[in-house]
């Protein structure tokens, strides 16, 4: 009926055969990622451990460890936060589920804020002094990381003309080149989301404890296992974000995640935690500096290009 | 010019909608008895909100009707009318010797006889009211959201004044006042003359000064002056523009101005944005909203967050074509995206529910004021989810922190501690309202991300796209943590829900469901009335992708069924007791400290005062948009007086 | 074969330990022992915690604490005393202030006495534990109640 701007033209894979595609891969993820979300996390711990000189477990050993969280007996504090933690399993699920699938890169950037609001109530709900601080400080991170994570995807767009996941992986314009300002600022935020030391505020893998776990202090049994996949989930996507900034030769792509993890791992083996303003401030001016930088810096390219 | 649907502007529904309260207000001036009232008041709201209902659905598809009503008498009538309220300011003013707003009210009446007098009679202006989408929308909003409200002050104020036996009892008057603010929003919305849309804009003004003012404490009738004077600054302003359009022959209908285009419309644009910008509560014009949260909750549902800032926002949106890449324009633009950054940080640090719903209006509100200076058809097609969207949660929070606040006896977020076991229902729809808020997928959300999308297509846009992506993260802060207050389940209290009168459940479970209804019904109002009133401005449109609405429905499906999950499980888990280091904790967060002390567990948020506080940022966000403002107005009259 | 015994969580607590045997625990968790290897973590939080390791014993300070972390550890659970206070008093056993080993409040399931205990006992005595950890496993599933709900999984201080 009317001039619609380029939305319901073919974008990409977004009609006919290409939905049932971005099906098929939504469902490839909803199965696989768990599977290698669990071995990257094996891996990084055998890696934790070969840097501090010891042996490390078998790789295997995040899936023993959900394995076992299973056997347990369910207790809760509370009846509801099981509730909450459910609904972040889905959503981190659903938010994957559409990165994957090809979806609005905003929307699933808003579907992951959705998620995580899910995990804080769950730690409020249980009215508990760790949780409760724990909470506090995850919604902090969750202020600190967002700006960059959006500007990100801004900058995608600026470079590739479509918020589409679809079309930012099929681009053949190489993103890095352009937006290294907003890439560096997101793989700073990215030590935040993996929850590694220095960033590792509302709560930490493996041994570390801060605020006895944090948020997830009050979970046990069950509860405890789906918030660690939830968690191989979300490795998943930020491995696959940090992809899309490479998205034009998937060799380097694939070369750049190992290298960024591995990056991340020394930076988590290296820095002890930070106090949460730190946090805070230095994600925000990273994010003002790098990101405002970059954006006003394509603006003009993107002026002189028109 | 296409005559009304029911033969002349004096039959039909417009006038009604406009007629109509004012005709019950005059009514409820006169009745003492409660259950009169109730009746009066439950009826009228009844029929406004169904004509409301009726005229969209007399209209939605007309695209833009006009009416030519003759200008007399009903211009004359209204500048006497609008005498007679500048005398009664001004003895307000020497009563309660606030010398401000004698001034302002002077220089406007001056300007307003010397309109009326020395300039206007040349032109003749014939289409003075008119309905198009747009005033469809805000009609429904008004009608339907602000009868409900209407309907829960009965209950509200009968509550309040047995609360605070020491305050005079003057529902008639406060009745009377909120329906006739009524009547002057939906003449407001209808006017296509901008003298005309000027006289209303005052009687809201008034009407807001008399029901922050209402208790008549020392402190509201200082913060009645304060939002009084601000106003008024505003309507100093949009009497220029009149001023202006009389001079420069640009006519007082609306619509022409705005297909006229040029300097002629952008000088009375610009002077009405800032008009529209201290009604709207911009910095540095924040703290009369602020101030005004002491008014009785209903007024602050109704006027300070879903009417009447709304029509502030109102006039920049119909304004947006003519400022729309221009510099005051921007400059408007940043004023707007400032305030929203600002006003959300500022947000963080209060622990008065009613000032963070203050701040978070301020906000939204700056972010609809940044879409329309911005102008492009995405920025209006955002701006006007905005609208519709804060409107429906905004007035619902409102109307629950009122609820709980009578039942609680507190305002502060500290309190709610715990409301999902005290107070379940109201918890639930309060939780609802502020989901609407800033989660996905509500409508807010849908709106926030319009916005990106219309800022990134937009010259110089980036900028905005910025602020938004920080402001935006300042929000999901202030909201979690609220929630995270009522949903935490501490030592099991008595229910507070019992004494909650049945029409506040009526009111607040009907806003509920229409946050979640206008969350599922907006892809049908975007194609039925938004994109047709873009279309024929701009002649082009924007919408939301199929796909994505059909992601954004599982999402909601999801929302909606999951819950169902509580049920399984409410078996019997084994229950512990939250970890505290050991000590043991009776049920009721005991537990036994050093040397044998018995010590309680409180628990309370982050109010980042240090990083977040009222005055730090207020001292950054007043100068700066007061520089921006001058830029503004430099830029303005340079152009106008080249003219 | 269970996870259980491929990732057990310990939670370490000390009664009333001169902080020799937890040196020692410690210790085990450094390169040189290093029991991660087995999947074992130190989580200070009992409701992540499988093994319930405690050393010291038991004061009139403490008794509270310790019962009220084994109730918050999740079934099914296993508790080590390490050291020999903590099994029976160990050489403070005649202490006024000292009501004796954990074992007179909570069932324990591992004892590893030394003074201080070598780590390399200390991991032979939770690899054991990881043994009892499975057949209460295997029991919970069969259906038999446990720890937790007989006699409400603890005894009174002074039974023998």
């Amino acid at each position: 009926m009317y001039n619609t701007p380029s939305d319901h033209v073919c974008r990409g894979r977004r009609c006919g055969v290409g939905a049932l595609m971005s099906i098929i891969y939504a469902l490839l993820f909803l199965l696989l990622a768990p599977v290698a979300g669990g071995l990257i996390a094996g891996i990084d711990r055998r890696i934790t451990a070969r840097m501090q000189g010891r042996v490390g477990p078998p790789i295997l050993q995040p899936f023993y460890d959900v394995g076992k969280l299973f056997e347990k007996e369910k207790v809760v504090v509370t009846n509801s936060q099981n509730f909450y933690v459910l609904c972040y399993l889905v959503f981190i699920a659903l938010s994957g589920a559409m990165f994957f699938g090809g979806g609005d890169l905003l929307l699933v950037i808003f579907a992951f804020t959705l998620a995580h609001v899910f995990l804080v109530l769950g730690a409020y709900a249980s009215n508990s002094p760790y949780s409760h601080v724990g909470a506090e400080r995850e919604l902090i991170q969750l202020m600190a990381c967002e700006p960059i994570i959006i500007l990100a995807a801004v900058g995608m767009y600026m470079v590739t003309k479509s918020f589409y996941v679809a079309d930012i992986a099929a681009t053949k314009i190489p993103l890095i080149v352009f937006i290294p300002g907003l890439f560096a600022g997101f793989v700073y935020i990215l030590t935040m989301k993996l929850r590694k030391s220095p960033f590792d505020l509302s709560t930490s893998h493996h041994a570390h404890q801060e605020l006895v776990k944090g948020v997830t202090t009050e979970f046990s049994g069950s509860t405890l296992g789906s918030i660690e996949i939830a968690h191989w989930y979300e490795a998943i996507f930020l491995l696959g974000f940090v992809y899309l900034f490479f998205s034009w030769s998937p060799v380097i792509a694939v070369i750049a995640i190992i290298i960024i993890y591995v990056f991340e791992i020394l930076i988590d083996n290296t820095f002890a935690r930070v106090k949460w303003p730190l946090a805070l401030k230095s994600s925000w001016l990273v994010t003002a500096v790098l990101g405002i930088l970059n954006l006003a810096v394509l603006y003009i390219i993107g002026g002189f290009l028109k | 010019m296409s005559n009304g649907i029911l033969e002349g502007f004096w039959l039909d529904l417009v006038f009604f909608l406009i007629l109509f309260p004012f005709i019950a207000a005059i009514v409820l001036l006169l009745i003492k008895a409660d259950n009169v009232r109730s009746a009066v008041v439950g009826v009228s709201a009844l029929l406004i909100a169904a004509v409301s209902v009726w005229l969209l659905v007399a209209y939605a598809t007309s695209g833009t009707v006009f009416f030519p009503v003759s200008p007399e008498p009903l211009g004359e009538l209204m500048f006497l009318i609008g005498m007679g309220i500048a005398v009664f300011i001004l003895y307000m003013g020497f009563r309660y010797k606030n010398y401000i707003a004698i001034a302002l009210t002077l220089i406007q009446s001056a300007m307003l006889v010397y309109f009326e007098f020395g300039i206007s009679h040349g032109a003749a202006p014939e289409n003075n009211f008119f309905v198009d989408q747009f005033s469809i929308i805000m009609a429904l909003i008004i009608g339907i959201i602000g009868s409900l409200i209407c309907v829960y002050a009965v209950s509200y104020m009968k509550d309040f004044h047995h609360h605070h036996p020491e305050l005079k009892d003057r529902r008639r008057t406060f009745f009377f006042i909120m329906f006739v603010f009524l009547a002057a929003m939906f003449g407001l919305v209808f006017a296509n003359n901008l003298g005309w849309l000027f006289f209303f804009w005052e009687v809201t003004t008034l009407s807001s000064f008399l029901l922050i003012g209402y208790t008549g404490t020392d402190e509201a009738i200082k913060n009645s002056f304060l939002a009084l004077n601000m106003n008024l600054l505003g309507g100093l302003a949009f009497a220029g523009a009149l001023i202006w359009l009389a001079l420069t022959g640009g006519g007082m209908e609306l619509d022409k101005l705005i297909a006229t285009g040029g300097i002629i419309a952008l000088v009375p644009a610009v002077l009405i944005s800032f008009a529209g910008i201290t009604k709207a509560a911009q910095f540095p014009f924040s703290s009369w909203l602020v101030g005004a949260m002491i008014a009785p909750t209903p007024v602050s549902a109704l006027l300070h967050s879903s009417t009447m800032v709304k029509a502030g926002v109102y006039v920049m949106v119909r304004f947006a074509p003519v400022l729309q890449g221009t510099t005051p324009g921007y400059m408007i633009a940043l004023v707007g995206g400032f305030t929203f950054l600002l006003a959300s940080a500022i947000a963080i640090s209060q622990s008065n529910a009613k000032k963070v719903l203050a701040y978070s209006t301020i906000a939204n509100l700056g972010l609809i004021v940044a879409c329309a200076g911005i102008g492009t058809y995405e920025a209006i097609w955002a701006a006007i989810l905005l609208i519709i969207f804060h409107a429906v949660s905004k007035s619902l929070l409102f109307l629950c922190v009122g609820t709980v606040e009578h039942q609680v006896g507190s305002r502060d977020i500290e309190d709610m501690n715990g409301l999902i076991t005290r107070m379940p229902k109201v918890a639930v729809m309060m939780l609802i309202g502020m989901a609407g808020m800033f989660l996905a997928p509500f409508g807010m959300l849908i709106s926030k991300w319009a916005a990106i999308r219309a800022f990134i297509d937009a010259p110089f846009g980036v900028i905005f796209v910025i602020i938004l992506a920080f402001g935006s993260a300042l929000t999901v802060f202030f909201w979690a943590k609220w929630m995270g207050r009522l949903i935490s389940v501490p030592p099991p209290v008595e229910n507070a829900e019992r004494r909650v009168s049945r029409t506040e459940w009526l009111v607040l479970s009907f806003l509920a469901g229409l946050v979640v209804l206008a969350t599922v019904l907006f892809p049908l109002i975007s194609s039925y009335l938004v994109e047709p009133w873009l279309f024929a401005i701009y002649g082009q449109v924007t919408r939301l992708a199929q796909e994505n609405v059909a992601i954004m429905l599982i999402m909601l499906f999801l929302l909606m069924v999951l819950p169902v999950s509580m049920l399984h499980y409410r078996k019997n888990q084994r229950q512990l007791k939250p970890y505290m280091g050991g000590m043991t904790t009776t049920s009721r967060m005991h537990f036994t400290g050093a040397i044998g002390i018995d010590r309680e567990v409180t628990l309370g948020n982050y109010y980042l005062e240090n990083y977040f506080g009222e005055h730090k940022l207020s001292k950054i966000g007043v100068p700066l948009c007061i520089i921006l403002l001058a830029i503004m107005f430099a830029g303005v009259a340079v152009a106008g007086l080249v003219h | 074969m269970t996870y259980l015994s491929k990732s057990p969580w310990l939670l370490h607590y000390n009664a009333s330990s001169c902080n020799g045997c937890d040196i020692e625990i410690l210790a085990c968790l450094t390169p040189m022992y290093d029991v991660e290897r087995f999947g074992i973590l130190n989580t200070g939080n009992p409701k992540h915690a499988d093994i319930f390791v405690v050393t010291g014993s038991i004061n009139e300070e403490n008794k509270d604490v310790l019962v009220n972390l084994y109730e918050q550890i999740p079934d099914p659970k296993v508790v080590v005393a390490i050291g020999i206070c903590a099994s029976s008093g160990g050489v403070f056993r005649e202490c006024y202030n000292v009501l004796g080993g954990i074992d007179k409040l909570i069932p324990v399931d591992v004892y590893v006495p030394g003074c201080a205990a070598r780590p390399e006992s200390i991991i032979d005595g939770i690899v054991k534990s990881l043994g009892i950890l499975e057949e209460k496993r295997n029991a919970m599933v069969s259906g038999v109640p446990g720890e937790s709900e007989m006699n409400n999984g603890v005894r009174e201080a002074g039974t023998e």
